[in-house]
């Protein structure tokens, strides 16, 4: 890790006035930022702690809306009473992720913008070349070993998996997320993969919160994650499902994880289920659209049959229940 | 300050730092470079060498201690953001009630083999108890997945933690 100054912010605006210096970063539960630090994948000139700020912190609920606040941690969210009653796939999402340790550290806004696995990225001293580090140097993952890249919203310069459960399940649920600056749908905040920026926040942007309505479909909400082994471990494939409607015609929202580079929605998927009643039929119909546009590689090839697999189990799992 | 090699520092922010712990009920001062880890300031600045670097990027559990009483990877940890704060090691499991049981339960219940991951498997299980998530073997491996054992001593870790967490709990 190259040598830093940090700072432990007492209030928003002394953060923000530290985040207009050249090459500083916020650091929230650190869990991501000192893990790519240390590789050298991320080189902060200046930490800028925000734990401090206690007014980023907490779960409310308020005008039919959930709002959990972006320092809130892992562990305290999936524990609290108002998020288990009312968004049972937020629960699951979270306690499916990462290990006890890092929910006790990590934070929502954190877990949200936690950066791609992709080995890749990670190992910046051997491989220069990766469009997410140094924009155009290239992809060192075309040809290589891509056994967990993804099959949906590649490109050429990059097809590394977004690695988040919790930003799945918020993608079902058409979150929102705030900062110190504005409110923006989370489906709008995650920029093209390789175009050489992350998200669409400015540097000194601070996400303060993430929230979604407290409605029917949050409170029929289910979080599906398949992987290589049981427990402490990324997507495979996971099912995020927000089931709104009726029993006889459900209105359903689908996101898929551990396929695609960002959070991603399956509009084609959701318009067929929401044509008639769930008949395993039209379920399994649905489920078959999810690869749709798939580009894949021999090691990643397996994906699009556990895709729509897994897809199917969770709709039948969630409309059944009904 | 000495901030050599960085551009521009705002103010308050430092790249080496008076640190204050207290580490297992003891107080500690020291001077830090802002950039270390908790783990390497218990270790090399403290000489508390039971905490164990395992991987060093929070794949492994080995370097698990608790601040404030919750159980956290001290390899992802800046010592800076522990400031003020109570940290518990393997060394403070001796005096600790939940602490003590779990290393004579991994003592009855021979869990381990070599012993590197122990530290953290104990600190772990420790807080696991506390949390009141070691309700069945099944659970006790689903809370205990952030702690590695290569020599795959599971068995009888998981063994030992059911037992601690049923000494815990009588009165």
């Amino acid at each position: 890790m190259n040598r830093l100054a940090y700072l432990r912010a007492a209030s928003l605006a002394e953060a923000k006035r530290a985040l207009a210096a050249p090459g500083s970063m916020i650091l929230a539960g650190g869990t991501t930022v000192v893990d790519l630090a240390k590789l050298d994948a991320l080189k902060p000139d200046i930490l800028v702690d925000i734990g401090a700020l206690a007014a980023l912190d907490g779960v409310d609920v308020a005008q039919g809306r959930l709002r959990i606040g972006a320092l809130a941690r892992m562990a305290d969210v999936a524990r609290n009473a108002e998020v288990r009653r009312l968004a049972p796939g937020i629960v699951q999402s979270l306690e499916l992720a990462a290990s006890a340790q890092i929910r006790n550290m990590a934070t929502i806004g954190g877990n949200i913008l936690q950066r791609t696995r992709c080995a890749y990225f990670r190992d910046a001293r051997t491989y220069a070349a990766c469009n997410r580090r140094a924009p155009g140097s290239g992809c060192a993952a075309a040809g290589g070993v891509t056994h967990g890249h993804a099959i949906l919203g590649i490109s050429d310069a990059c097809m590394a998996t977004y690695p988040g459960d919790l930003a799945v399940m918020l993608a079902a649920l058409d979150a929102v997320v705030h900062t110190d600056l504005r409110d923006l749908p989370l489906l709008d905040l995650f920029a093209e993969a390789g175009s050489g920026t992350e998200t669409v926040l400015a540097p000194d942007e601070i996400v303060t919160a993430v929230s979604v309505a407290a409605d029917a479909a949050a409170a029929r909400s289910s979080y599906l994650k398949v992987r290589d082994r049981r427990s402490y471990e990324f997507a495979s494939v996971s099912v995020a499902l927000a089931v709104g409607g009726t029993g006889d015609r459900p209105q359903v929202r689908v996101a898929v994880g551990g396929v695609a580079t960002k959070p991603w929605r399956l509009p084609s998927v959701e318009a067929v289920l929401g044509a008639g009643s769930p008949t395993r039929e039209r379920i399994a119909a649905a489920a078959a659209l999810a690869a749709e546009g798939a580009r894949t590689t021999p090691d990643n090839a397996f994906k699009t049959r556990l895709l729509t697999r897994s897809l199917e189990r969770a709709l039948l799992l969630a409309l059944e229940a009904s | 300050m000495s901030s050599a090699g960085i551009p521009f520092v705002p103010v308050g922010a430092e790249a080496d730092m008076d640190l204050h712990l207290r580490v297992n009920g003891r107080e500690a001062d020291i001077r830090v470079e802002s950039r270390e880890t908790l783990l390497d300031v218990l270790r090399e600045r403290l000489h508390l060498f039971g905490t164990k670097k395992g991987c060093d990027h929070g794949q492994c559990g080995a370097c698990t201690v608790l601040v404030d009483d919750r159980r956290v990877l001290s390899c992802l940890t800046l010592a800076v953001q522990a400031q003020d704060r109570a940290v518990t090691t393997v060394e403070g499991m001796a005096g600790h009630p939940v602490g003590r049981l779990v290393q004579a339960a991994f003592v009855a219940e021979d869990g381990l083999q070599c012993g590197y991951c122990t530290p953290g498997q104990i600190v772990s299980a420790t807080a696991c108890i506390l949390e009141g998530t070691a309700t069945s073997d099944d659970a006790i491996r689903e809370a205990m997945s952030g702690n590695l054992c290569r020599c795959g001593a599971y068995p009888n870790i998981v063994a030992a933690i059911r037992s601690a967490a049923a000494g815990a709990l009588r009165p």
